[in-house]
């Protein structure tokens, strides 16, 4: 592809699973076919991705789907204005207890199948149990206050019937100490993207009590987080790695090329942790602990479904909840900016050329398929769903303030 | 030191004893008498809380900012730390900061210019070590290629009866008339001899 020009784009990005479409699409030479000189670089923590891409070290970014609202909220510091043209695949994150925890919970009726249900009636159940005995509560950690997996869990806990303020409580870790801490007693549980739970089941620490594709199905997770500076000033990069990112998730998508996926993510520049770790994450085959396996539909899905495509009820569902946890208070102004943040336009623009399928839609009702459905798009047929909330309710993104106030304390 | 009412009180944050321990001179020497270093972050809520640090410095790369960031913001204390330079009207020194691997929290409402001379230190030290740091890591790799040199040298005098100082001279030719450094020849020399050799079995 000489005929384009080379544009070169430096991306941060955590090691974790969901970075599988950024590291396929510099891997695989598909960012390079569309003239990106793709970088990769990685971070040890989402404040240091937010302040190098505040600095101008790096031009995008692999980040949890909340932090560009909450940046463009002014609820970080030192963070630019970001957009959200295109996102990294839906779901890939579980909720792991310890073994202590998890035999409680069967004591409470838990299954293995990892129904977010039972689970949430089990833990319940064994928090009743705990508060005869003990005034300390049980110990949640997340990997960030602005993180799809602050908000599940919460969302898990409060449709138990666990208030996560005063039945639990919730603090933040790295990702890779979250075994540790669950073998130290530190925590009793977390909610976390893969492969780390992976790692405290298969080293047989830790059971995986339900997941993120259990408690709200087809649900986002991570985004490309881009300057905005930069994407005014380079349309044509943004585009162009779109398009690459767009044919990264593809291949990612294709159970073909699961193995030679988890082995690239294996490497010690990426993830740096067993290949092995990798495939149950992408297959959906996972170890929950024990030696058991369970297989979960739709665990991580990087293409099908418009994985890839920038929701705007996606932004909305996370700033609704951003609102009932008390990080911001709702007011018309805040709702423009979260909803504003992410782009479809941008998506559509760029990836037109490809055929894919587009939808037409910039916003959907959350929770509304109970099947797989086939929707109005461009490029090619889409089908999207099942994407149900366990506890049956919807989010409609046209009635925001009512499903605000139907989740006030 | 301009004349202060209350002298700062400092935190340094650093897995890296070695680093810490530059950042708390460069601190002392500069006057800054009220430093805590701390290595690891366990309880390090209740340490924040009795040490009640105006300014926090720690390595960029930290893998526990996240923690640490997600307290500052849950803290009810009036007097909370947030990152450094907020008001963003010092991008210079933010960029120098981010570049040098440093990263600082500030608490709210102290000003500006009592706290830059902090950064700006913390900044220089943060340099100075990764400075220290490629150069041992240059010494480290001399030390390689002495040993290179040495292995090769036996391999010559075994394969081909020549003396200490004859193998010695030989690799050095060979060195410079392809213009190549002694060590890669003698790393060649090493693999080819590897590769090379006969089966244990025969």
């Amino acid at each position: 592809m000489s005929a384009h020009r080379e544009h070169e784009v430096v991306a941060g990005f955590m090691p974790l699973l969901d970075s599988a479409i950024l590291v396929a699409a510099r891997e695989k030479g598909i960012a390079a076919a569309e003239g990106i000189d793709l970088t990769l670089v990685r971070e040890s923590s989402w404040a240091s991705i937010r302040d190098r891409m505040a600095v101008g070290h790096f031009q995008v970014t692999h980040q949890l789907a909340p932090m560009p609202i909450a940046a463009n909220l002014g609820l970080t510091s030192l963070a630019v204005k970001t957009i959200v043209p295109i996102a990294l695949g839906l779901g890939g994150n579980a909720v792991t207890v310890s073994n202590d925890l998890w035999a409680r919970m069967v004591d409470g009726g838990a299954q293995t199948d990892l129904d977010a249900r039972a689970a949430g009636r089990a833990l319940r159940a064994a928090i009743a149990v705990r508060a005869k005995c003990s005034s300390e509560p049980l110990k949640f950690a997340v990997v960030h206050p602005f993180s799809g997996h602050n908000y599940e869990l919460r969302y898990w806990l409060a449709a138990s019937g666990i208030d996560p303020d005063l039945d639990v409580e919730i603090v933040i870790l790295p990702p890779p100490l979250m075994a540790d801490a669950l073998v130290g007693g530190t925590i009793d549980g977390y909610c976390v993207g893969e492969p780390w739970s992976t790692a405290a089941a298969t080293a047989g620490v830790g059971h995986i009590a339900t997941v993120k594709a259990a408690i709200w199905r087809s649900s986002p997770e991570k985004v490309l987080g881009v300057a905005a500076t930069w994407a005014e000033r380079e349309p044509d990069a943004l585009a162009a790695l779109l398009r690459a990112l767009c044919r990264a998730a593809q291949w990612c998508g294709d159970a073909a090329n699961h193995r030679e996926l988890a082995d690239l993510l294996a490497g010690p520049e990426y993830i740096a942790r067993p290949a092995e770790w990798m495939l149950h994450g992408l297959t959906g085959a996972l170890a929950i602990g024990g030696s058991a396996t369970q297989r979960i539909e739709d665990f991580f899905v990087p293409f099908a479904k418009a994985a890839t495509f920038p929701w705007k009820s996606h932004a909305l569902w996370f700033y609704s909840q951003m609102v009932r946890w008390q990080q911001i208070v709702h007011s018309p102004d805040n709702a423009a900016i979260a909803r504003e943040t992410y782009r479809p336009d941008l998506y559509r623009s760029a990836l037109k050329p490809l055929g894919v399928a587009l939808p037409s839609a910039n916003a959907k009702v959350e929770g509304a398929l109970a099947a797989p459905t086939p929707v109005g798009s461009a490029g090619a047929s889409l089908v999207l769903g099942p994407d149900g909330f366990f506890d049956g309710m919807l989010f409609d993104p046209d009635k925001l303030e009512a499903y605000i106030a139907s989740q006030a304390r | 030191m301009p004349e202060r009412p209350i002298p700062l009180s400092i935190l340094i944050i650093d897995e890296n004893r070695l680093r810490a321990a530059v950042i708390e001179d460069g601190l002392r020497d500069a006057g800054y008498a009220n430093l805590t270093v701390v290595y690891d972050v366990v309880g390090i809520a209740r340490r924040i809380a009795d040490i009640a640090p105006d300014v926090i410095v720690i390595d960029l790369e930290n893998p526990n900012r996240d923690m640490l960031e997600s307290m500052f913001q849950l803290s009810r204390a009036v007097r909370r730390p947030i990152a450094m330079f907020v008001d963003r009207s010092d991008q210079a020194s933010i960029e120098a900061a981010v570049d040098a691997g440093v990263s600082a929290y500030v608490v709210d409402g102290l000003k500006r210019e009592r706290v830059k001379p902090v950064v700006d230190m913390a900044i220089s030290r943060f340099n100075a070590f990764a400075r220290m740091a490629r150069e041992l890591e240059e010494a480290r790799s001399q030390l390689e290629s002495r040993k290179l040199i040495d292995r090769a040298r036996g391999i010559l005098m075994a394969t081909r009866g020549l003396s200490e100082a004859d193998a010695y001279a030989l690799l050095r030719k060979t060195a410079m008339n392809q213009n190549r450094k002694i060590s890669e020849i003698a790393e060649s020399l090493i693999m080819a001899a590897g590769l090379l050799a006969p089966p244990e079995d025969t």
